[in-house]
């Protein structure tokens, strides 16, 4: 039989705290999303196929770069702010820059309730914005977008770029989880 | 089934003072909730990577603290850290901590900060001796019903 029927929305969920990743995991599961999880803004661009990973000879030659979104069908990317190298806003733009991925909605987590924060994403075309702890009601919002990305027709997007507003660094103290959970 | 009746009611009764006494708030409970057949060890797995944070940043944090020159923004990042997992599994108290923490931070005041990790120190062991007899509950009463 080929792929499976049951149309299963698919989430990529971003986080470098390995603690927060379960729980976005463990509440995306429950409501019965496929989950990928990473822990990183650069590991979710490789996955979505924007970013070249010279190293990674497996990626390269399973996945085609550039524009081949369709190898990999992600309905949704959830992600924290505040990770280090690249944040949240930065995966943000990215993707609201990326011909091929600017339609999927996202949503930006975040423990800090900082307004001109808030603003700066959903100006920037984030869907949401939910403060952690992210709880399953957060979670239920999330079926409108993920519906509407499926019909939405490109549009002008808004790029508003503002200066960047501080983010901790945390190089030094965060351990690094490699590689992709996926689950 | 007397021995299991007892033990249930000894974690009902424990999760309730912890709740009444500020250890843990409402997101414990919502981690619970999320806990079910198919992942029966949901709560376990995420407290015990909080153990392993913790443990982690609180010795990150004595490390900082002990430079001859102190780099707050250093001790602010790690303490902003230890913030949000505590928030994430519902620790009240510490996370209430660690926010009178961060204030210290942005005052550089040195013998503030010493004086609130000794704080937090003190409260993570309460609560991690406190999580470790619920879960041995738990464990017992696993082993009663199966």
């Amino acid at each position: 039989m080929g792929m499976a029927a049951e149309a299963q929305y698919h989430v990529l969920a971003v986080d470098d705290s390995l603690l927060d990743r379960k729980l976005i995991e463990r509440l995306l599961k429950t409501s019965s999303y496929h989950v990928t999880a990473v822990d990183s803004g650069s590991k979710a661009l490789q996955f979505l196929g924007l970013l070249e990973d010279e190293h990674n000879d497996a990626l390269a030659s399973s996945v085609s770069l550039n524009d081949h979104h369709q190898d990999v069908d992600v309905n949704l990317i959830i992600t924290d702010y505040c990770m280090p190298g690249m944040t949240g806003y930065d995966l943000l733009r990215k993707i609201k820059e990326s011909k091929s991925l600017k339609d999927i909605p996202v949503v930006i987590m975040s423990s800090e309730n900082i307004p001109s924060r808030i603003s700066r994403c959903l100006e920037e075309g984030a869907e949401e914005f939910f403060l952690k702890p992210v709880q399953l009601s957060d979670v239920n919002k999330l079926k409108p977008h993920l519906l509407k990305g499926r019909d939405k027709e490109s549009e002008p997007g808004i790029n508003n770029r503002k200066g960047m507003e501080e983010c901790h660094s945390h190089d030094k103290t965060r351990t690094k989880y490699d590689g992709l959970e996926v689950v | 089934m007397d021995g299991m009746t007892q033990l249930q009611r000894q974690w009902r009764e424990h999760t309730a003072y912890l709740r009444k006494e500020g250890y843990l708030d409402d997101q414990f409970e919502q981690l619970q909730k999320l806990q079910d057949e198919n992942s029966p060890d949901f709560v376990a797995e995420v407290v015990s990577i909080f153990f392993d944070d913790s443990e982690k940043l609180l010795n990150n944090m004595a490390r900082a603290l002990e430079q001859k020159v102190v780099d707050f923004k250093q001790v602010d990042a790690h303490v902003h850290q230890f913030k949000g997992s505590s928030a994430s599994i519902g620790a009240m108290r510490v996370k209430n901590l660690c926010i009178e923490f961060r204030n210290h931070c942005e005052a550089q005041s040195l013998e503030e900060c010493v004086r609130c990790l000794r704080k937090l120190q003190y409260e993570y062991s309460v609560l991690k001796n406190q999580l470790e007899y619920l879960f041995r509950l738990e464990q017992q009463i696993r082993a009663a019903g199966v």
